[in-house]
């Protein structure tokens, strides 16, 4: 792994940590029975009062969790897809991933009428046929990261018509049912949620990190990677692999959450000014994405999933970014 | 000046012009006669020309032909729109709806349904057009800021970030007003039933006048392509170009999406399609694109209408199933110019 630490990046992943736990930690105080920040420490610790403790443990805490754990996954995901495709709009939610999970999810609440685990199986299912799928098309004699995406587009087309035949075609409460979760939400998210995607992070984070360095050098083209020693054929498999792993156990926990996979690379790349891929803080930013536009669901005086904060919030940033010429966006 | 053509290459090109200027009067045939209720060719012509007041001449009249006149005019749009995107951004991925188009008709549309409770077509398409056009005026704004002017990076990403805050926001306008989101789930899918024709006179001297602008920009767009330095050293102005062809995009992309709701896929693919059929030119590609996206659009409307007989599948549906096969076996047999 060729990662050299240089001070801004390591200043940035830094900020980043601090923010993501600090909204963390905000998320697990909100809601009806506000708790201080000093309070949460004091259960986490082992010194909180029952009550307290079963708000913080039982309640708030695997809901601040599976945000963290969910952002990290479509941010590093959407790092990992964009280096592979070198091309920003190669994230997940545009070549076909994420919508490919949503159909599995749809067809789970839609049709088949499954409880929440069901749903969460289906849109697992979903990402990996999808990913299968696409890749199969896509391969010929190996898979070309240009190709990958445009079949990844063409499939993408075609699962989002079929979702909205799906949403068309249903009832209004359980189309209205299909639609929220399809924004991706945070609601009600439990240690069910939780612990499933940190064992899968816990396999999958590392993995991707292992191959960062040679992630780099796949962006110099393939000939010069090939070039370089770097098998490049199993390296990008192995790239696929993982990241639709990411994907795919993310969107199973809060649902197809959009433009965090897209914007949190852009974005930290934007922060860190430097050319490439950065895995880790595009990780980190995920994260730090995700769990504010939680925050910001929980003080909104209306009701929305948090997948309408994260485009809103995440949007705005990128705009942001780009107008004050920080994010020079590298195709 | 480009290299002096070949004559040829010239009578082979213009020849697959003519040939697909006679598939797309195919096309429209089919629009007319084909649908639940058959009717035969020569009522079918004696209605477009000569309505006699026979129920097969009502349905020409007050059905078919709006709805297959409209589909050439938005497929048209829509075909341009999407060649010219894609040349601007030089970003083979990139859609017309990139440049905020179909996010900011949504927005305007998911509002006067939910804030005015209003459901009249109509209104509708006054309502998208207006937020098509201010959400592309503020992508292009972003994207443009700064020293280095409109790159295709800049405006890829502007683009992307624009949109994502306008579904965001339709997105929660939606889940907090059932009532919006119950008329807006059938808006969103694009359909060409139901449309009449005056609604095409309405948007009609919009897209004529997209078109035209689109069909004088491809000499310029083909400095574009060489690159920012050599395209100005050859005497290109790459700022008046985009800025031309972002126009182009709005009028065009936007009168149809307001016309018919959001028709996604037929901006991405058949640009891309055409690009493998005749090479990069832009004086091809853009007359290509003006042909062979209403055909790709009208085979999709017809096909709705018979496979779902006597309802129909939404037009949008199926251009999607129509032209994603078609672009993933292109690309399969590797036949993918880059831009």
């Amino acid at each position: 792994m060729s990662l050299r630490w240089e001070p801004r990046v390591v200043a940035v992943c830094a900020v980043l940590v601090a923010f993501a736990l600090g909204a963390a930690v905000s998320v697990v105080g909100s809601g009806d029975f506000p708790v201080s920040a000093a309070e949460v420490a004091g259960v986490l610790t082992g010194r909180g009062d029952r009550a307290t403790e079963f708000i913080v443990l039982t309640l708030r805490l695997p809901r601040a969790l599976t945000g963290l754990l969910a952002g990290a996954a479509l941010g590093l995901s959407g790092a990992v897809f964009q280096s592979i495709t070198r091309n920003p709009l190669g994230s997940p939610d545009i070549i076909g991933f994420t919508t490919g999970s949503a159909t599995g999810a749809l067809l789970q609440i839609l049709v088949i009428g499954g409880g929440a685990a069901a749903v969460a199986a289906g849109s697992v299912l979903g990402a990996v046929l999808t990913a299968l799928a696409v890749y199969l098309v896509a391969y010929r004699g190996g898979v070309h990261g240009y190709r990958l995406v445009l079949v990844g587009v063409a499939a993408a087309a075609m699962l989002e018509a079929f979702n909205a035949y799906l949403v068309t075609r249903a009832e209004l409460r359980e189309a209205y049912e299909a639609a929220f979760w399809l924004t991706g939400s945070l609601n009600g998210r439990g240690w069910q949620h939780a612990w499933p995607l940190a064992l899968a992070l816990a396999v999958l984070v590392p993995a991707a990190l292992a191959f960062g360095g040679r992630l780099r050098m796949g962006e110099l083209g393939d000939d010069a990677a090939q070039a370089l020693g770097v098998p490049v054929q199993r390296t990008r498999t192995a790239l696929v692999v993982i990241g639709v792993g990411l994907v795919a156990v993310a969107t199973a926990a809060v649902g197809p959450v959009p433009f965090v996979a897209l914007a949190a690379p852009q974005l930290a790349r934007g922060l860190t000014r430097k050319p490439g891929t950065q895995l880790v803080p595009a990780m980190l930013m995920g994260a730090t994405l995700l769990v504010l536009s939680d925050l910001v669901t929980l003080h909104l005086p209306v009701a929305v999933p948090v997948g309408v904060v994260t485009g809103v919030l995440g949007g705005v940033y990128l705009v942001w970014l780009l107008s004050t010429e920080g994010g020079r966006g590298r195709a | 000046m480009p290299p002096p053509v070949k004559s040829a290459y010239l009578a082979r090109r213009l020849a697959g012009l003519c040939l697909l200027g006679g598939v797309l009067l195919l096309a429209v045939l089919a629009g007319i006669v084909i649908g639940a209720k058959q009717i035969p060719l020569d009522q079918a012509l004696a209605g477009v020309f000569s309505p006699d007041g026979s129920e097969n001449a009502l349905i020409i009249q007050e059905l078919r032909l709006p709805r297959t006149l409209l589909g050439v005019a938005v497929g048209a749009a829509l075909g341009l729109a999407g060649a010219l995107m894609q040349a601007l951004t030089r970003n083979p991925l990139a859609e017309p709806g990139l440049l905020g188009v179909n996010g900011g008709a949504a927005v305007a549309v998911v509002t006067v349904i939910g804030l005015f409770r209003v459901d009249d077509v109509l209104v509708y398409v006054w309502a998208a057009f207006l937020g098509a056009a201010g959400a592309a005026l503020l992508v292009y704004l972003i994207g443009s800021r700064g020293r280095s002017g409109a790159t295709p990076a800049r405006l890829v990403l502007a683009g992307a970030g624009i949109n994502a805050v306008f579904s965001s926001l339709t997105a929660g306008m939606m889940l907090i007003s059932p009532r919006s989101f119950n008329g807006f789930r059938f808006w969103q899918v694009g359909s060409l039933s139901g449309r009449d024709l005056a609604l095409f006179v309405r948007i009609g001297p919009f897209l004529l006048a997209g078109t035209v602008l689109a069909l004088l920009l491809a000499r310029p767009l083909n400095a574009l392509a060489l690159g920012e330095d050599t395209g100005r050293a050859l005497g290109a102005r790459p700022g008046r170009t985009r800025a031309l062809g972002a126009l182009a995009i709005v009028v065009l992309c936007g009168a149809a999406t307001a016309a018919v709701g959001p028709i996604a896929f037929v901006g991405l693919a058949v640009p891309f399609l055409v690009r493998a059929l005749v090479g990069p030119d832009q004086r091809w590609v853009l007359p290509y694109s003006l042909l062979l996206a209403p055909v790709l659009l009208l085979a999709a409307d017809v096909i709705g209408r018979v496979v779902a007989a006597p309802g129909e599948l939404e037009t949008g549906i199926v251009t999607a199933f129509l032209g994603a096969p078609l672009l993933a076996l292109m690309v399969r047999r590797g036949r993918v110019p880059q831009l």
